[in-house]
Order: structure tokens, then C-alpha cells, then sequence
């Protein structure tokens, strides 16, 4: 229930007064409510749980996981 | 898949296990919270490749396993009423009940469905105007920003045949409550990384401080598992006891914000039951009182729940860390997937489950 998975977001509209979207999992595609990241964009990865869209995955990160590989190299 | 595939790199594991290995120098205890990713470590075999000073424990994240007896009796008593559409997420419908489950009260003709978002739940009741639609709302702090929305949407259509069972739970007060316990053996933590996706990890602060215990937001992929644990190690050896993020994709210290603000106006902070745990202040989450429409426990009268245990399921002690499921003395015996005793052996996010798949 707390796994959750990154998806893309295919498009965005509204349906029964919520923000929803269609969700690419590499190529199996569901809906999910994007109510809870208003700010999110066609094109962007968000992490879904039981239907909803909980945030928006920071692309700026992947910098993040490379430094602390660069910081594992100085060590060894 | 992107974010899937470079957080499974066998290199990056590798150096992340030397690095590990280089810093733990003396014998650390370290529980991570959330079942799914007890499962991880047990499928990936990290747990194996661990020096032999890091013993892991699994916690109690597993809504399924801590959803207390008497609310899944209870479940089982309203899905039986012939006016009644039961929802729930799948794992909850082969929890054994004192008597019977979920899937057992479909077999005598009971309305029992499965849903994937609880939305679904208040389509189904939109379009059965002559049914009572129940949604069984359980989980952590991942599930509650849907289920309040659900509540939220079905006041808002004005449906009067929409109700939920509340179970809601959260992740803090049992940190408390595990670290609390005189026979507490955990000295730092993995916090659960998309519970803190939505909640933030602020709350987490004062408790590293209070029992000197580092507390690393972690996520789910071996790679951050890995990340996780050594920010824990490198902590533990160094003395320090901070809280560190090591999810920064997804998670920030103030989490979701527009997720926090529905949740508190559709749920209200309550002591709650664990199973096999006993009950934790302030460790749920119910409806608030101006939406006690929609709490199913007021609208349909069960009667008396006297719930029964088995007495050989030694779930609670595996899910506060004290034993590991091949402790129990049933487990693969009497216990298995096919013939739970108890709810860690069902749920895919139970540690007994895990144990059974990946190391039997």
C-alpha cells in the first residue's frame, strides 16, 4: 500500500470537479487524481498511491544521487 | 523505467554495500518502518549482504497487519448486511477475522469488492442509490490524502449512502511507542519515504533528539535502502542522532502541503488500537465530528465485536521489531500465505509474508 510508483503524466483534465490524469507506468496506462500537486505538468513524474498523485519526483536529484557517488569515489 | 531503473544499478548497490561495510565498526540495530520495504531488503537479498554488525528489524508499517481485530470483525459484520456494497483495497479482503474474512462473506453471497482508488468507491455509490455503499479506510499517511478526498467528494455530491470504517493510523506516535518500550532494542530508524512525502519529516525531529536515535527518510529501491542505511551507520558510529533525508526526490521536510490541509479537514487526531500492539496515543486518524454522516461504525449497529486471537501468532512482537518471523514457531507450519494466522502473513507489505516468499 506504501510502495507506490513513478509514472508520467500523459494529460490532464478535470473530471467530477478533481484534477485528474492518465499515467504512464512504462507502458501500462491508468488514471490517477492529481488534485494534490496542482503545480504538476504533462510530462512530469509523480509518485502515485491507490489512485492519487502524492508528489511530483524532482529531476534536480538524479545531481543528488550522482554527489554521493562522487563523494563514495574520494573515499575508496 | 526512469527512477526506477538507475536506483537498481548493481554497481551503485555495490559500492554503497562496501561503503557500508568500511563504516560500521561495532554492532547497530536498525528497524526499518515500512513493510514495503522490508520487502525490498528480502527480495533484492540486501538484508544477506549486510555486514554481520547490521541486524535489520522489520517495524510495524504494515496497515494491513495493524488494522486491530475487532475493526476487520466488525468490516466482516456490516459486509454481511444484504444492503450493503463492501469496498476495500484487495489485501484487507484475506485477513482472517476471528471467525471468518472478507473473501469468506463474498462466498456466502455478500457484496465485496475490491477497489483500486477509494474514489471508486463514491462512483459505486453514486450509481447504486439503493445500496449502502462502505469504504474500509485503512492505512498510513499514504492513504489517508485519497480516502479524505473521497469523503470530501461524496459530501460535496451530497451522498447520503456513502460511508467509511475508519482505521487510519500514522507513523510518529509508534516511533514513540517502539523507542518508549523497555524492551526497545532499535537505535536508529529508516523512516517510511512516501509517508514522508506527504507528511514532511518535521515530526520526526523531536524524537531523534528525545531518544538519541538518527532517523533516515528513506525510499524503496535498493539503492535508497542502501543510501538509508548508511546514513543511519555513519550516524550511529559518529554519534550524532540527527534526521536526514535520503529521498530528497520526493520528500521534503514540510511535505505535501495541499494534501495535509484535506486531510485535516476531513480527519481528527484519536488514540488507536494496533494489533497485536494495544493501543497508542494519538495514533489515528478518524472523522472529524461535523462528518459523522459518513463514519460507517455510527450508521450500521453490529452489536457487541468480542474479538478472539490465535493464540499461536506471535505478529505483535514481530511487528514492534523484538522477534523476526522465523522466530515464530508456526511460521511455514501452521501459518503460510494460503492459511494465515495472522495478518503479517497475508499483506504484501507483512514481514511474515516476506519471510515465506523470499527465504523459504
Amino acid at each position: 500500500m506504501c510502495l507506490g510508483i513513478p509514472g508520467k503524466i500523459v494529460d490532464i483534465y478535470d473530471s467530477n470537479a478533481l484534477r485528474m490524469g492518465r499515467i504512464d507506468y512504462g507502458g501500462v496506462i491508468k488514471e490517477a487524481c492529481l488534485a494534490y500537486v496542482p503545480e504538476a505538468k504533462a510530462g512530469e513524474y509523480v509518485i502515485v498511491h491507490a489512485g492519487f498523485a502524492l508528489n511530483v519526483l524532482a529531476p534536480d536529484e538524479a545531481e543528488e544521487t550522482l554527489k554521493v557517488f562522487r563523494e563514495l569515489d574520494e573515499m575508496t | 523505467m526512469k527512477y526506477i531503473d538507475e536506483y537498481r544499478d548493481p554497481q551503485k548497490t555495490a559500492a554503497l554495500l562496501d561503503a557500508i561495510r568500511r563504516a560500521a565498526t561495532k554492532p547497530w540495530t536498525i528497524m526499518e518502518i515500512c513493510g514495503g520495504q522490508t520487502h525490498s531488503f528480502l527480495r533484492f537479498g540486501l538484508d544477506a549482504m549486510l555486514p554481520s554488525e547490521i541486524r535489520l528489524v522489520h517495524g510495524p508499517g504494515c496497515p494491513v497487519c495493524v488494522t486491530p481485530l475487532e475493526q476487520i470483525d466488525r468490516a466482516i459484520a456490516i459486509a454481511s448486511r444484504p444492503e450493503v456494497i463492501f469496498t476495500s483495497f484487495g489485501d484487507m479482503l484475506r485477513v482472517p477475522g476471528s471467525g471468518r474474512d472478507l473473501f469468506g462473506v463474498r462466498a456466502r453471497g455478500g457484496d465485496v469488492r475490491v477497489v483500486y482508488s477509494p474514489l471508486e468507491a463514491v462512483a459505486l455509490a453514486e450509481a447504486n442509490p439503493e445500496k449502502q455503499v462502505v469504504f474500509f479506510a485503512i492505512g498510513f499517511e499514504t492513504t489517508a490524502p485519497g480516502n479524505a478526498a473521497a469523503v470530501w467528494q461524496a459530501r460535496e455530491k451530497g451522498l447520503r449512502n456513502f460511508s467509511m470504517l475508519v482505521s487510519h493510523v500514522r507513523v510518529p506516535p509508534a516511533v514513540e511507542a517502539i523507542l518508549s518500550s523497555p524492551r526497545n532494542q532499535v537505535q536508529a530508524f529508516l523512516a517510511a519515504g512516501h509517508v514522508c512525502t506527504v507528511m514532511g519529516y518535521w515530526e520526526y525531529e523531536p524524537l531523534a533528539a528525545k531518544f538519541h536515535a538518527p532517523i533516515v527518510v528513506t525510499g524503496f529501491e535498493p539503492v535508497d535502502l542502501l543510501r538509508g542505511l548508511l546514513g543511519a551507520v555513519r550516524q550511529l558510529e559518529s554519534g550524532r542522532h540527527a534526521v536526514e533525508n535520503a529521498y530528497a526526490r520526493l520528500v521534503t521536510r514540510e511535505g505535501n502541503r495541499t494534501a495535509q490541509e484535506t486531510i485535516a479537514r476531513v480527519f481528527a487526531d484519536c488514540d488507536r488500537a494496533w494489533r497485536g500492539i494495544g493501543v497508542i496515543p494519538h495514533s489515528g486518524w478518524r472523522l472529524r465530528g461535523e462528518l459523522g454522516d459518513f463514519d460507517a461504525e455510527k450508521r450500521f449497529d453490529v452489536g457487541r465485536i468480542a474479538p478472539v486471537e490465535s493464540p499461536l501468532c506471535i505478529a505483535g512482537e514481530v511487528l514492534q521489531g523484538i522477534k523476526t518471523p522465523k522466530d515464530c514457531p508456526a511460521f511455514a507450519k501452521q501459518c503460510t500465505p494460503q492459511t494465515p494466522l495472522g495478518a503479517p502473513m497475508v499483506s504484501a507489505e507483512g514481514a511474515c509474508a516476506a519471510y515465506f516468499r523470499y527465504r523459504t
